[in-house]
This record gives C-alpha cells, structure tokens and sequence, in this order.
C-alpha cells in the first residue's frame, strides 16, 4: 500500500526499489542512456526529414514574381468589345505557361463601379471563376461563356448565370511608351472589389474572404 | 465420437514405408539436382526459419462458404503488382519535362518503343481495372459484413490505401501531359483549393506554386512513382498481415452449426 509521502518521491529511485538506482538519484543512470539514445535518433531522423520537408512545402510560402507583358499599341483595343491577348503568366515551360486574356478600353458607360474608374483597360482573365476552365468571348451574346459546367459572365465579368462563386478574376493594366501592359492577376467580389488572386471556386463575398485566405506572402 | 471413414488408399501407398537404412540414396544427376535444391533450402531456412512464416502466410484454413468473392483482394493485389512492373519500365523512357518533353516521350513510347504501346497500355487501362477492383473488393468486405470485429483495422489500412490508390490516379493522369491531362489537374488542383481554409495552400502545395508552374509535372511525377508506391507497399504488407493473423471471415449466410458440442467447464 503506497503512502501518500510517495508521491513526492521521484519513480525511478532506490526509494521505490528500481534496480540500478543509488542513493539520491532521481533517474538511473540505464533510464538516461535509454532516454539519451531515443533523442540521438530523433534528432538523426530529424536532420534528413525536415530538410526535404521545407523543399516540397516551400512553394506554398514563395511569392510568384510580378511580370508586366505587352498586350499591344493602346489604339487596337475598342472600348465595347474584347480583344484576346495570349501572355505568359509562368515563364520556361512554354505553351503551358501562357494564358488567354480578354482586353478592352476602359469605358465610362460600362465601368462604373468605384474600384473599376480609373483603370486605363480592362482585362478578363480567360479563367472560369467555377473550376478553372478557360471560358470563351461571345462578341454578339456579350457573353463569356465556360464549356464545362456551363458558368455565364457578362461583359464586365459578373456572374450572370451556372456555378461560379465569383466574377471572372482580372489583371492589373498600365500603358507604356504607347503599349498596354498587362500585370499581376487579382480577383474581384460581386461588387468588383480588387482582393489578392485566389484559386477559381473560391467566394469572396461574405465570409468567403476569411475562409479561403490569400497566400502567405500576399497582402489581401 | 462417430468414426470417420478412411479414404481409399492407392495400392503403392500401402504397407510400412521404407526405413532410413532400407534406402539406397540414387547417384544419377537428378538425384545431385534433387539434393542441391533440398540443400539450398534447409540452408536458407537453418538461418532464417521462413518456411514456418511461409506455411503460416500461405496454408491458412478458411471458412466453409469461401467463394470467388473472396479473390477480389488477391485480384486487387496482381492489378497493383502489374501497375508497378510496367509502371518501372514506363519509367526508362519517360521523360517529366513541361516544355514538351513528356508528351514527346508518351509519343515515342507509344508509337516507336517495341511493344511500347503494349506496355503503355497495359499502365493505362490497368489503372482503371485497379481502381475498380479496389471499389468491389470493398463492396464484397463491407455487404459480407468482413470489416467487423477484430478486422477493423484491416478495414482502416484497406480506406488508406483507397486513397492512395485515388492519389495515384491523379497524378498519373497528369503525366502524358496533352490536353486533356493539363486541363484535369487544373481543374483537380482547383477542385483541391475549394476546400475552406487549408484548402488554397493544399492547392498551392500540389501545384508547386500559385499557377502550374515548371516543377508541377515532376512534382506528380516523384508523387506517382516514389512517394505513394512506397506507402502503398508498406500498407499493403499490413493489410496482408492482418488477413493472415486474423483469418477470412465466413459469409454472413453461413451459420455456426447449433448442434456443436462446446467443452464446458463444470462447476
């Protein structure tokens, strides 16, 4: 029958009758090796997991490099109709690198959302807001049209009809020496509001911002 | 205690066999051949004692009622098997390079390696063999009732390796790299960034990046053909384990025999 005084008394002495314990020992010497030996192979395992471990997670917390690529002369895009634009969004691994963007002339009859006054040009990524599939201009329905699960946009890239959570995502644009520029993408809530580029399926309205956060290493 | 009736024996078996020193050991060359093979063996076995594992693994009894339901796991295990034989060789031509490389390999592969569309089609269509074996390997364990105690655990790993398999799937379709490849692991990697919260970086993880990117192709390709194999084996030697330490369950339709007579301790 243990006393209540032994619970103050260290488990691996001579006090409890351990063998190998001395006199005034709180731990055996055969416990420390062993406890020992355990931390020296932790430790080995370790120094070759975490290693390789940071190399296949460190994309998730790498910044994408900002690229401006020309779209063309500032006079070829209509200010009521949209120009596709090939650019490359991620250099060195050629066609797959590229993505289509749907170009226009900034109009003040069609862009009267604040956020939207004072971009020179408009760019619509060709990225359906629903999974990721490139959608298609209809120049006489004004329409972008998805072929896969059938998600609709307007001319502004607003939802107007299928599954997408969100409008179609657009690049930031800017006119130098005469060309208009294309940038870094961003993405948009129903009311056109410019949040950090988040993956198609991902609503931005609401809650969604919270629930589905930007990347590390962009500012939302 | 009824007495069983003996089988009829063949007349050769009949009588006393032979006592060791009533033998004459043969001195022709398959009598050496014999002995060699014998020799290797009990060699082996003096060392490593595999021929109790052996006979343990493989002379298991089994319950009355097995039927060819039951070769749905061994089904499933020659689908993994011939996936990793050709997958290995598959894997001297192919070359996981974005710019064209990969499809220009697939290309090769099919069309000029001999019997190279044999093989890559062996890879392909047994994909799909293995995933839908797999489901009706599970249907049979679950309708029979086989995952119940004690063989839950085996249920458990054998839902592991579903995934796996699903995993594998995924990222073999990736690997010819046309257009139907591309656009699917967009919209799977899309698919994966829908998930609320983690979601974005599990996508940005599988993708290597916040788009496709140079290293996505690679990236599936050491997912498909060194990380999940690898667990897969190591999961499929427990599953295994497990089947073999705890015995095939009976189907549910067979009852224990009411009239057995259970030893019973007298008070």
């Amino acid at each position: 029958m243990p006393s209540k005084h032994d619970r103050y008394k260290s488990k691996y002495t001579t006090d409890r009758r351990v063998p190998g314990a001395f006199e005034g020992e709180t731990i055996t010497r055969r416990r420390f090796m062993t406890g020992g030996a355990n931390v020296a192979g932790a430790i080995a395992a370790a120094s070759f997991t975490l290693p390789p471990l940071a190399l296949a997670l460190a994309p998730v917390f790498e910044a994408g490099t900002k690229r401006w690529e020309v779209a063309g002369p500032s006079g070829e895009f209509p200010d009521d109709n949209y120009i596709p634009v090939t650019i490359t969004v991620t250099p060195g691994i050629g066609q797959v690198g590229k993505t289509t963007v749907y170009v226009r002339k900034h109009n003040p009859e069609l862009d009267t959302d604040k956020y939207d006054r004072n971009r020179p040009y408009i760019a619509i990524s060709s990225r359906c807001a629903h999974a990721g599939c490139p959608v298609r201009w209809v120049s006489a329905a004004e329409r972008f049209a998805c072929p896969c699960h059938g998600g609709v946009y307007d001319i502004l890239g607003k939802r107007v009809g299928g599954p997408p959570p969100r409008p179609l995502d657009r690049f930031y644009t800017r006119v130098r020496n005469g060309q208009v520029e294309i940038g870094p993408r961003y993405s948009v809530n129903s009311e056109l509001k410019p949040f950090s580029p988040r993956g198609p399926g991902e609503p931005l309205d609401g809650i969604g911002q919270y629930v589905y956060p930007a990347q590390f290493d962009e500012k939302k | 205690m009824p007495k069983v009736p003996s089988p009829p024996i063949p007349q050769a078996l009949k009588g006393l066999p032979p006592t060791p020193d009533e033998v004459t050991p043969g001195t022709g060359p398959s009598d050496h051949a014999k002995e060699a093979g014998i020799t290797v063996v009990d060699w082996i076995d003096e060392r490593t004692s595999l021929s109790g594992t052996g006979r343990w693994l493989l002379f298991r009894k089994v319950p009355k009622g097995t039927n060819w339901a039951y070769t749905l796991g061994s089904a499933t295990l020659f689908a993994f098997l011939s996936q990793a034989v050709t997958g290995v060789f598959l894997a001297m031509y192919y070359r996981p390079d974005a710019t064209g490389g990969a499809y220009e390999s697939i290309r090769h592969i099919t069309s000029e390696v001999f019997a190279g569309q044999l093989v890559q089609g062996m890879h392909l269509w047994g994909a799909s063999v293995m995933v839908v074996l797999v489901f009706v390997h599970m249907g049979r364990t679950f309708l029979y009732g086989a995952y119940k105690y004690p063989r839950e655990l085996t249920w458990v790993i054998g839902v592991v390796l579903l995934i796996l398999t699903m995993v594998m799937a995924l990222t073999g379709y990736l690997l010819p790299f046309d257009q139907r490849a591309y656009w699917a692991t967009v919209v799977a990697s899309n698919i994966t960034g829908t998930g609320p919260i983690v979601g974005p970086y599990l996508a940005d993880f599988l993708r290597g990046g916040p788009e496709f990117g140079v290293t996505t192709l690679s990236r599936f390709y050491a997912i498909h053909m060194l990380l999940i194999p690898g667990l897969m084996i190591a999961l499929i030697g427990a599953h295994l384990y497990l089947v073999s330490k705890l015995g095939t369950s009976a189907p549910p339709w067979r009852q224990a025999r009411k009239d057995t007579q259970f030893d019973t301790i007298e008070a």
